[in-house]
């Protein structure tokens, strides 16, 4: 049931011990970095100093400005020598935020995501279909070092492709999943429209749902229409990728790993810490990162903990799922967006005019990001085809950047709302 | 000659014709011909007018995203045949044709051939040499006076 008993059900004044002692040793691992001691110099602050939890306050929040200024060597604490994985984001705007790991780093990460995916009933006798993309995205390869640490048969299978999916599925008795939610959701109709049923025609038991927020009733109807278990994930590149959060077999809350993190929830607005069980912005500390060690980092994610132990017995507090954003980036198909993004992109091609507009819309289960760009009036030639090419060339440069393909649309200029102020760049249309 | 039309960017809703014909008409201006080509969400509005010069800046000013392009208008015997041998004879020089509509003139008499081409330069050279007669603004500007003496 446990996958490390001792951890998992720690006291929590043990805990807290234990969190206080790796927190010191943190702090001063990160003073190593070129960031963290300018920023220790900065406002004078001795990294020895750490006396109690508490005294984190002590230390300004990092954010994700920070990583991006410091790219990409300014917050290692060890040599490029003893580095062996990068990672990237998904959502960048401009520079693309990276995560370095020691093997050390690795291996214990792989650990959380062992503990996670064991926690749900996972063992070495299933088959483990991990259907996110490899590479530098962490959901494919955090959750493929997890299921192999554990010992179960691996099919690597990768994003998309539904219908070879399917047939993996089939082939090779596929147990456990590992899928977006809008995915499990658009791939269900391709089972109906090939005729399989999962809750017959497979094996399947287990799915962990992660890369983008979803719904209970996501869950629900991911649930029934698969005949599993379905788990939500939590998890983002800056603190490894996933198994920083996930839910136990009770399915009431995500447990996060405190051995790991050190978690605060605070007002987005004042920065101070939020009232027992409301609503905040989670920031959390890596406690045993070796090559990168991050400090006070804001998620941006939004989010209340849960008190009161679980019944399945562990320690480590509950979080709900992410309710929000405290900043304007999408989730869409599992991929992050900031809409600068497109900003960034369409100001640089000729022709489009000034201001732009996203709308996501869920058409059936599957989700659309349609771009409204006004086109520039000096551009006009009066040529269908011209406007067809500007229409092309807006579509080809978004993909490569976003890595989806929007639904763009010429509109008149003038005709969108102003981008000067707290413009309206994004109409999320999705419901459940 | 070179007549010019009036190209209009809409989006492909109602009442964006309805702003066009609005402007046209309080600013008296004649409409010879009318084409809508849309792609999906957006097109274009193509009008030959009496006056492309007012009519680019009345619309202009009403907020409208407008361009003058260069065309060229034929003259056509309006008859079985009329518009198959010019075609054959673009055809023939290689010429593609992007867009073209046409209006009749008078009734069993002359017909005009808008079109837009790639090459509006040999366009022009050729269908001079195979005496063709082409209109200009001015020259469409001028057509209805005439045609109204018949009567």
């Amino acid at each position: 049931m446990y996958w490390d008993e001792d951890v998992e059900k720690i006291d929590r004044n043990e805990l807290e011990k234990r969190q206080l002692q790796d927190l010191k040793a943190s702090v001063k691992k990160a003073s190593l970095s070129v960031f963290y001691k300018e920023r220790f110099r900065k406002i004078d602050f001795d990294p020895d100093s750490i006396r109690s939890l508490e005294d984190i306050n002590k230390i300004p929040f990092t954010t994700k400005d920070d990583l991006r200024e410091y790219w990409p060597y300014g917050f290692l604490s060890v040599q490029k020598d003893d580095l062996v994985r990068m990672h990237s984001s998904s959502g960048t705007t401009g520079r693309a935020t990276v995560i370095f790991h020691t093997r050390g780093d690795l291996e214990a990460w792989t650990d959380m995501v062992a503990r996670s995916m064991y926690m749900t009933g996972m063992r070495k006798s299933d088959v483990f279909q991990n259907m996110m993309t490899y590479g530098l995205f962490t959901g494919g390869l955090g959750f493929h070092y997890g299921a192999e640490k554990i010992g179960a048969l691996i099919i690597p299978a990768g994003a998309g492709n539904s219908k070879r999916q399917i047939q993996l599925m089939r082939d090779f008795e596929t147990t456990v999943i590992h899928i977006i939610p809008s995915y499990a959701l658009h791939l269900s109709e391709v089972f109906e429209e090939a005729g399989v049923d999962p809750r017959r025609d497979t094996k399947l038991s287990i799915a962990f749902l992660g890369a983008e927020p979803h719904s209970e009733k996501t869950r629900i109807k991911v649930e029934e229409f698969y005949g599993l278990k379905a788990y939500n994930s939590y998890g983002l590149s800056e603190m490894n990728g996933p198994g920083v959060a996930f839910e136990c077999p009770f399915q009431q809350g995500m447990h996060i790993w405190e051995d790991n993190f050190l978690v605060e929830l605070v007002d987005p607005r004042t920065l101070e810490p939020v009232a027992e069980g409301e609503e905040g912005e989670l920031v959390l500390t890596t406690l045993r990162r070796q090559g990168m060690p991050i400090l006070r980092y804001r998620t941006k994610d939004l989010t209340c903990i849960i008190n009161g132990t679980c019944e399945c017995g562990r320690t480590h507090r509950r979080i709900e799922r992410i309710t929000g954003r405290t900043d304007d980036m999408l989730i869409i198909k599992g991929v992050n967006i900031f809409p600068v993004q497109v900003e960034k992109k369409l100001m640089g091609i000729p022709g489009v005019g000034m201001n732009f507009l996203i709308i996501l819309e869920r058409e059936g289960y599957n989700d659309h990001m349609i771009v409204k760009v006004e086109v520039q009036k000096e551009f006009f030639s009066g040529d269908l085809k011209q406007l067809e090419n500007l229409r092309r060339k807006i579509t080809e440069e978004l993909k490569s950047d976003i890595l989806i393909t929007p639904k763009v649309e010429l509109v008149e200029p003038s005709s969108l709302p102003k981008s000067e102020g707290k413009a309206v760049r994004v109409i999320d249309n999705r419901k459940d | 000659m070179i007549a010019y039309q009036l190209s209009i960017f809409a989006e492909n809703k109602p009442g964006r014709l309805a702003k066009v014909t609005s402007v046209l008409a309080r600013e008296k201006i004649n409409i010879r011909a009318i084409t809508i080509a849309s792609s999906d969400a957006f097109g274009v509005i193509n009008i030959l007018a009496d006056d492309p010069e007012a009519a680019r800046k009345a619309l202009g000013d009403a907020g409208l995203t407008v361009s003058l392009k260069p065309v060229i208008a034929v003259v056509i015997p309006d008859k079985p045949g009329g518009l198959d041998k010019l075609i054959q004879l673009l055809a023939g020089q290689d010429i593609n044709i992007e867009n073209a509509y046409g209006f009749v003139l008078e009734s069993w008499e002359k017909a005009v051939f808008v079109i837009e081409v790639d090459q509006i330069d040999k366009t022009q050279h050729v269908l001079k040499a195979s005496k063709f007669e082409t209109l200009d603004a001015s020259a469409l500007a001028s057509i209805e006076p005439f045609h109204y003496m018949k009567y």
